[in-house]
């Protein structure tokens, strides 16, 4: 029997994720902030409560440093709980849950007491939300030892890395691009909206994928930057440039094998992310390669410059990664060899 | 305490500017939204959380401050920067994104800052509270009477930060107050649902200050209630717990379909605005019908002149993004 194929958004991947696992473990339960009756300001939740009540789908209240902390002792007595805290910007407030508590709770008790439990949480910008709702935060994360924080670029990836995330016995920083999430008052870029089959699948947690072959130049992107990615491969394909496009899909753990095997045939290379640049993941990737690798020309990044999210879209707009500006570079880079 | 009633009609006046600026905003908020609401379509991009129901709070509280006392805001903040005295017409700018705007188009809607009134507003729940306990600090050290007020929604109680400000506050005997707008939502959330009191002004006891609940989202009530929080504040009485009814007109943010909030509350919305109530009793106090109208007039002035300010301004640049990031 082959599976029916139907396009769904990473929203809906999400909720189907976690019905599945809570169909099939007492163990998991949802908690987070108006995530019950409203189904998550971002949909991620829609249907979870009428399936499974409210015991194992609560709506906190606004106390974050009580309720992930709580989600830490739920993971520590063998629990599986998925909590969301609607933006990544919020963490602000219980951050020493995250870093200090869940974070370390295997090192801390040699690996006796795991933490097996998701923060689903919405990153990036673009949409005039300003300075404290739309930054992404992923080297924030990503810096933590302890913490696995992974993004899905399309709604298939979403599906498999939850479930995936949930079956972890290690806390998962889940985040999701509101760009790419499927809400209408959002705006969704189509590409992330791709067929997802209805039954439960896993995809690896710490796996890049290549998501366009090209021998040319790596391009590695996440979450939105992908999409900007591959618009600009397209592009580039025109005039002959082939680039290699490479879905990072996770933070942390990062995938540096497969970046590695990618730029050795390349021997060019292009990281794209809407985070903070210093510091950040494109330092991270540039030094990965650089370190490895004989490349052709010097390599680049582009990414946030470092200021807080303009309100107004005039500097908000010039300021994020664009199409544009990947090819500008890849131009530039392969210009230089 | 009486209260004058040149007070009263600067509190029915700024109350009608408030609703005025957030229905301007409001058509604003919609143009190039519909028929698909897209929160990054047209002249105002974002979330727009508007106020339109909670102006009582605002101007009872405000009519008692100076200039130079501070208030820190939510997310939810256009009424009490009105009644705080902030420059409409730069407000107005910032909220559509322009030069002109109190923080050059940086800030946006939850993010306005204007010094000249110590106003500021935040977008993280209860975050204001503890700059509130500093601006009041920093007022007595500096040997002022100048007081801080921090505003917040019944949300916010269940913060690690409201009571640490709170204790803080009290051990420091701080020249503060603060005001809880409770308007018995947190987006979906309903009060009753994620707070274990029925009154916020209870927890005031915990830390061993006065605690005041104040029913019915009445202007003159919550004047002479505040003030008397105010005043103690001013004469070194410490800080005082202030918890207002107050009603949500509008949803959580512009395009909330609010399918979470029961139909018959959603029903007697209309009943319950308290400008009309404010301007009946004021009307049966004796106040001249000619002179509401002539208040309202002005607002609307004031306001038509404030967002047509705000539509003439710059686009800001790009190279602007990357200024003010440090002093």
């Amino acid at each position: 029997m082959t599976a029916k194929k139907r396009k769904i958004t990473i929203a809906k991947a999400m909720a189907e994720a976690i019905a599945h696992e809570m169909r099939a473990d007492p163990g998991v339960l949802v908690m987070g902030e108006d995530i019950a009756a409203l189904g998550g300001v971002f949909g991620n939740t829609r249907g979870l409560l009428d399936e499974f009540g409210s015991e194992r789908v609560r709506d906190t209240p606004i106390s974050e440093t009580a309720f992930i902390g709580a989600a830490v002792g739920m993971a520590a007595a063998g629990m599986k709980p998925v909590v969301e805290l609607m933006f990544v910007d919020f963490f602000g407030v219980c951050m020493d849950a995250i870093y200090n508590l869940a974070a370390k709770q295997s090192y801390f008790s040699g690996g006796n007491v795991t933490c097996p439990m998701v923060l689903m949480t919405s990153v990036g910008g673009g949409y005039g939300d300003a300075g404290q709702h739309s930054q992404t935060l992923f080297a924030t994360f990503g810096h933590l030892p302890g913490l696995k924080v992974v993004i899905p670029s399309n709604a298939y990836d979403a599906k498999g890395m939850m479930i995936a995330a949930i079956r972890d016995p290690n806390p998962v920083v889940f985040m999701f691009h509101k760009a790419l999430q499927g809400m209408g008052w959002l705006g969704t870029v189509q590409s992330s909206v791709v067929d997802v089959p209805d039954e439960a699948f896993e995809i690896e947690l710490g796996k890049a994928a290549v998501v366009r072959a090209g021998r040319d130049i790596t391009i590695a992107g996440l979450g939105h930057t992908v999409h900007l990615a591959m618009d600009a491969a397209r592009e580039l394909a025109k005039a002959g440039v082939e680039a290699e496009v490479i879905d990072l899909r996770s933070v942390a753990p990062i995938d540096r094998a497969t970046i590695l095997a990618s730029v050795s045939r390349t021997r060019a290379f292009l990281s794209v992310d809407d985070d903070y640049m210093s510091y950040g993941v494109g330092a991270e990737l540039v030094a990965t390669v650089a370190e490895a690798v004989a490349l052709k020309a010097r390599p680049q990044r582009i990414s946030y410059p470092d200021i807080p999210v303009p309100f107004a879209p005039e500097m908000e707009h010039a300021v994020l990664p664009s199409a544009d500006k990947i090819i500008a570079a890849v131009q530039s880079i392969l210009g230089e060899k | 305490m009486s209260q004058e009633n040149s007070q009263r009609l600067w509190m029915f006046k700024t109350m009608v500017v408030s609703r005025e600026f957030e229905l301007a905003i409001k058509a604003a908020y919609l143009e190039g939204k519909q028929p698909v609401f897209n929160m990054a379509k047209g002249p105002i991009p974002g979330e727009m959380h508007l106020s339109n129901g909670q102006e009582p709070c605002a101007v009872g509280v405000c009519a008692h401050l100076r200039p130079t006392d501070a208030v820190t805001s939510t997310h939810r903040p256009h009424h009490v920067a009105i009644a705080k005295g902030v420059d409409i017409g730069r407000m107005a700018a910032e909220i559509f994104g322009r030069q002109e705007g109190l923080s050059g188009g940086r800030g946006g809607h939850m993010h306005l800052f204007d010094a000249a009134v110590n106003f500021c507003c935040s977008g993280i729940i209860a975050q204001g509270m503890g700059p509130a306990v500093g601006a009041a600090m920093a007022a007595r050290l500096a040997g002022r009477d100048d007081v801080a007020v921090s505003f917040i929604g019944e949300g916010a109680a269940n913060q690690g930060a409201f009571h640490e400000a709170l204790n803080l506050a009290a051990v420091w005997k701080a020249p503060v107050v603060f005001v809880i707008e409770d308007n018995a939502w947190g987006i979906s959330v309903a009060k009753r649902a994620s707070t274990a009191v029925s009154d916020n002004s209870a927890r005031a006891a915990s830390y061993g200050i006065p605690g005041v609940h104040i029913p019915g989202n009445d202007p003159d009530l919550i004047w002479e209630e505040a003030g008397k929080a105010i005043d103690r504040a001013r004469k070194g009485g410490g800080p005082t717990l202030v918890e207002i009814e107050t009603v949500r007109l509008e949803g959580h943010f512009m395009g909330d379909a609010e399918g979470y909030r029961p139909a018959e509350e959603m029903a007697g919305l209309a009943q319950r605005d308290a400008i009309l109530i404010y301007r009946a009793r004021l009307e049966k106090e004796g106040v001249a019908q000619d002179v509401l109208d002539d208040l309202e007039h002005q607002a609307r002035q004031e306001v038509t002149a404030a967002i047509a300010f705000a539509r003439a301004g710059k686009a800001p640049t790009a190279a602007q993004a990357l200024e003010k990031v440090f002093a």
